[in-house]
């Protein structure tokens, strides 16, 4: 196991890299001068001047390049045009609000789809069966800025149960340790703002969570229907186990795999900052972020946003292949 | 008492294109520890009536519809879903056909076994070891401790098939019910299969009812055969009776088309046509179209099973009609 481990970690080190290359030349992809668009149209020829020798624009690419790597390697993501602050302590709580955010609705996707989708299962063409996969259906095919705004009209508008946008209360002051803040309130004993933290992620996640809910509902129900059809199964009843179990440990853990990629594959989507739901709900993600620096043509922030991004996709891929590995007995071999 | 008596059970499969019987009204029992083959071409309902007699018949779209299997006196085919749980893997325990797909491939070969005894018994996870250890001894497998911990694709098809035996074995079960055990498996181990369940019947006493559409292992082991054709049993005598003096035509067809390794045939017997689909066929003998000694009679009515000479020997043929009394009538499908 660790071998293999080992293994695919190693072989991370080339798409690493061949990432690197790629958020690196986006600079080169900007029409005209980078440091002329980045000014604008009445900048001075000193003042494009100073900014190409600020992002190192003067020297030639690879020695460009190669700087750029070793200052990635040491945390520096550099320095961005708007805030003139460093992108890495900068990016650092609008990653964590996205963490904290599809940490949440990933936990509520993977309890309710694989539940529902077992269930199906389990009982299939019953009237349950029915239900879950239309709901299933319904959840797939809904836009998600239009759920978004549905939720805060039943929710906040007419009902006023729940806050519409944002992390937290304009009054409430949260000491940051991890930037997580239902973590940082709950450690801190600050329990009457956990309680509004907990409030102001519930719409948003519950819009988030929609699509891998339903995406997973499914995978899991027909993964399942699969491996309940097949010999070992019967094994299992036959030697008088309870539905319960031959369910939930011989059937679940056999079908897992297709779901276990599909739980990767959103988790990343949904890290990658879900820009609409973050717009809809002022959620201050990663999402948002990048499009701020979007519309300020700020390159070093939008290559650091992609850079981090696709790492985080990256290596939830490597968690996931290691799963595999630690579930099937039979994958390290091949 | 016989440990199970079969009467009249009729188990059919209700799908779209309407009932499909596939077991229909047979009666069979098994002595304690005898050894009962069940032959049959494939499609004749031998696995439907073991999967009856274990519930565990695939509901939708089967069911049991009528008859009754009485286990030890107890009724079956009404027990609760919770009776046959506690019935199955300890009373009754099956072996399948496919041992290479029939273990969990994610669980290791001792949690398989030990999980089978917990669901029966109340022991300490350190005596199921030892019971579970036992038996792979038993089964013949060598380095039984390091066994537990190897998963079942690091086993052949051989050591799976024992290592289900094994797992059927565990809690000392009344009834072994084996469902073409050796079809998978290479003639070397079969005959080493076969022999373990013989060994197995003679030391723990188990009965052991043996599917199968291999002649040769029923010679081999069995003692008393019932035929099956086309969901209804067509003769049912003990062992040597049916090799010596097969009744029915198509047991005689069957044994006709077993090479035999003395004869200089070119070409080797084979029943004309084919096993009709089950519920094809309405109105009289199932045999009847591809049997080459069918009467007008065949065709229009249900034979019912003579019994004749001395020894029990039952056949449903009109060609005994002379030769013994009916049992009994059975009802025209």
């Amino acid at each position: 196991m660790l071998s293999y481990a080992i293994r695919r970690t190693f072989m991370l080190i080339p798409v690493l890299i061949g990432m690197s290359i790629l958020v690196f030349s986006i600079i080169y992809l900007i029409p005209g001068n980078p440091a002329q668009v980045i000014l604008g149209q009445r900048a001075t020829a000193e003042s494009i001047a100073e900014v190409e020798q600020q992002l190192g624009l003067d020297q030639p690419w690879y020695i460009q390049y190669f700087d750029y790597v070793g200052s990635l390697l040491q945390g520096d993501l550099g320095t961005s045009i708007k805030t003139k602050s460093a992108i890495s302590s900068e990016i650092f709580p609008y990653l964590m609000a996205t963490v904290e955010l599809t940490v949440v609705a990933m936990i509520i996707a993977i309890v309710v789809g694989v539940n529902a989708g077992i269930i199906s299962a389990w009982l299939h063409n019953s009237w349950f069966d029915y239900v879950a996969m239309i709901f299933a259906l319904i959840g797939v095919s809904m836009p998600i800025f239009w759920l978004g705004l549905m939720e805060q009209y039943i929710f906040s508008v007419q009902l006023d149960w729940l806050p519409s946008t944002g992390r937290y209360d304009a009054s409430t002051v949260i000491e940051p340790v991890t930037h997580l803040y239902v973590i940082d309130t709950f450690i801190q004993g600050d329990f009457a703002h956990f309680w509004d933290i907990v409030k102001h992620l519930i719409l948003p996640s519950i819009a988030l969570a929609t699509i891998p809910m339903a995406i997973i509902a499914r995978i899991t129900r027909s993964s399942m229907l699969e491996v309940m059809n097949s010999n070992y199964i019967r094994t299992a009843r036959a030697k008088g186990l309870s539905n319960f179990w031959v369910v939930y440990k011989h059937s679940l853990k056999n079908s897992v795999i297709p779901v276990l990629t599909i739980i990767g594959l959103q988790t990343g989507l949904l890290l990658g900052g879900a820009i609409l739901t973050e717009t809809i709900f002022g959620w201050p993600g990663i999402g948002r972020y990048l499009y701020d620096a979007i519309n300020y043509r700020d390159y070093p922030v939008i290559q650091s946003g992609i850079l981090l991004i696709a790492t985080i996709f990256v290596f939830i891929n490597l968690i996931v292949d290691l799963l595999y590995a630690a579930i099937d007995p039979r994958i390290k071999y091949h | 008492m016989p440990l199970l008596q079969i009467e009249g059970l009729c188990t059919s499969f209700f799908t779209d294109e309407g009932e499909i019987p596939a077991v229909d009204h047979i009666d069979f029992h098994i002595n304690n520890g005898e050894i009962l083959g069940v032959v049959g071409e494939s499609g004749c309902g031998k696995s439907v009536t073991s999967l009856s007699i274990m519930g565990l018949v695939p509901s939708p779209p089967g069911k049991i519809k009528s008859g009754s299997i009485l286990f030890q006196g107890e009724e079956l085919v009404d027990a609760s879903e919770q009776q046959m749980r506690s019935i199955r893997g300890d009373e009754i325990a099956m072996i399948f056909q496919e041992p290479m797909t029939s273990l969990n491939p994610l669980f290791k070969i001792g949690n398989q076994l030990i999980e089978a005894i917990r669901t029966h018994r109340n022991w300490k996870h350190k005596k199921c070891k030892l019971r579970a250890i036992e038996m792979l001894k038993l089964v013949g497998l060598p380095r039984a401790e390091s066994l537990m911990n190897a998963y079942p694709h690091e086993l052949s098809g051989g050591m799976r098939q024992r290592v289900m035996i094994a797992m059927a074995m565990l809690c000392d079960p009344k009834l072994l019910i084996a469902d073409e055990p050796t079809t998978a498996l290479d003639v070397t181990i079969q005959k080493q299969i076969l022999q373990l369940m013989k060994k197995l019947n003679k030391t723990m006493e188990t009965s052991i009812m043996l599917i199968t559409h291999d002649l040769g292992v029923v010679a081999e082991v069995c003692d008393r055969v019932v035929v099956m054709y086309a969901g209804k049993i067509v003769e049912q005598t003990d062992c040597v009776t049916l090799f010596q003096n097969p009744k029915h035509p198509y047991t005689k067809g069957l044994l006709a088309s077993v090479p035999n390794i003395r004869s200089k045939t070119d070409r080797l017997y084979s029943i004309p046509g084919n096993v009709p689909k089950p519920g094809s066929i309405q109105q009289g003998c199932r045999f009847a179209p591809r049997c080459e000694l069918a009467m007008d009679q065949c065709f229009t009515e249900t034979p019912p099973i003579y019994e004749t000479e001395e020894k029990p020997h039952e056949v449903r043929c009109f060609l005994y009609d002379k030769e013994g009394e009916p049992r009994h009538e059975t009802t025209v499908t």
